[in-house]
């Protein structure tokens, strides 16, 4: 399952990344799942995604919670907290 | 339905009589605008960026537009957002609502405000004596945007 992935912020400054390209195993996938399988690369990314920040998630531009099912050519983003206006 | 995210800066009395066009059956423009402060949580502000997630946020706009016609009897709606690098005193956001009376006018345009604040894309880092931070989302916007859900 190919998934294009995009970082904002807080994220994309502590991650390094703004937008990556991913290869996963063709297995069902939520947004958790994901969020766990990219905190194994190691220390920032498992402060960032599965800390104490809180991170919101959207697939294809749709705000979602962790029990999302992503599927084969979504676009997947993680931000912090809003804070426009 | 108007909805734009620009780093130029926006006139406000332009974008009311673009609103209004030649309708004749609008009898209140309700207006929103949101500044840049000087001053944040103790600290001076000397300046902000606004960062956004491009796609996602025109969209995010666009819906909080459909839900306030879906839910108030307005006749037209507009929002501007800037991004980029402001200034205090900046203007950062437009939000215009036009309709035949003001009580829906009035609602509408504060439903969309408390909902671009919670859910629309944009993100700002501020620049203090103490240096560049990102602003903390705040709790009490959630409950502003808690108080419309039916």
């Amino acid at each position: 399952m190919k998934i294009k992935l995009f970082y904002f912020a807080r994220l994309k400054e502590a991650l390094k990344y703004s937008t990556e390209d991913l290869d996963l195993p063709d297995e069902p996938l939520t947004v958790l799942k994901l969020k766990a399988h990219l905190a194994k690369r190691g220390d920032v990314w498992g402060q960032m995604l599965m800390g104490k920040l809180k991170v919101r998630a959207a697939i294809n531009h749709e705000l979602v919670d962790d029990n999302a099912a992503i599927n084969n050519g979504d676009e997947v983003a993680f931000f912090p907290p809003v804070t426009g206006g | 339905m108007t909805v734009r995210v620009q780093t130029e800066d926006f006139d406000v009395g332009f974008e009311i009589n673009q609103l209004r066009k030649a309708r004749k059956d609008i009898g209140a423009v309700v207006s929103f605008m949101g500044l840049v402060r000087d001053l944040n949580d103790g600290d001076a502000v000397s300046q902000l960026t606004l960062e956004h997630y491009p796609g996602m946020t025109e969209k995010s706009l666009a819906s909080i537009i459909n839900q306030a016609k879906a839910r108030w009897s307005i006749t037209d709606a507009l929002i501007v957002h800037r991004v980029g690098t402001l200034q205090p005193s900046d203007q950062i956001v437009l939000v215009l609502v036009s309709g035949a009376h003001r009580g829906e006018a009035f609602a509408a345009c504060e439903f969309m405000m408390d909902y671009l604040k919670t859910e629309a894309p944009f993100w700002k880092k501020e620049v203090t004596q103490l240096g560049e931070r990102w602003v903390e989302a705040k709790l009490t916007d959630d409950d502003a945007r808690g108080r419309w859900v039916k």
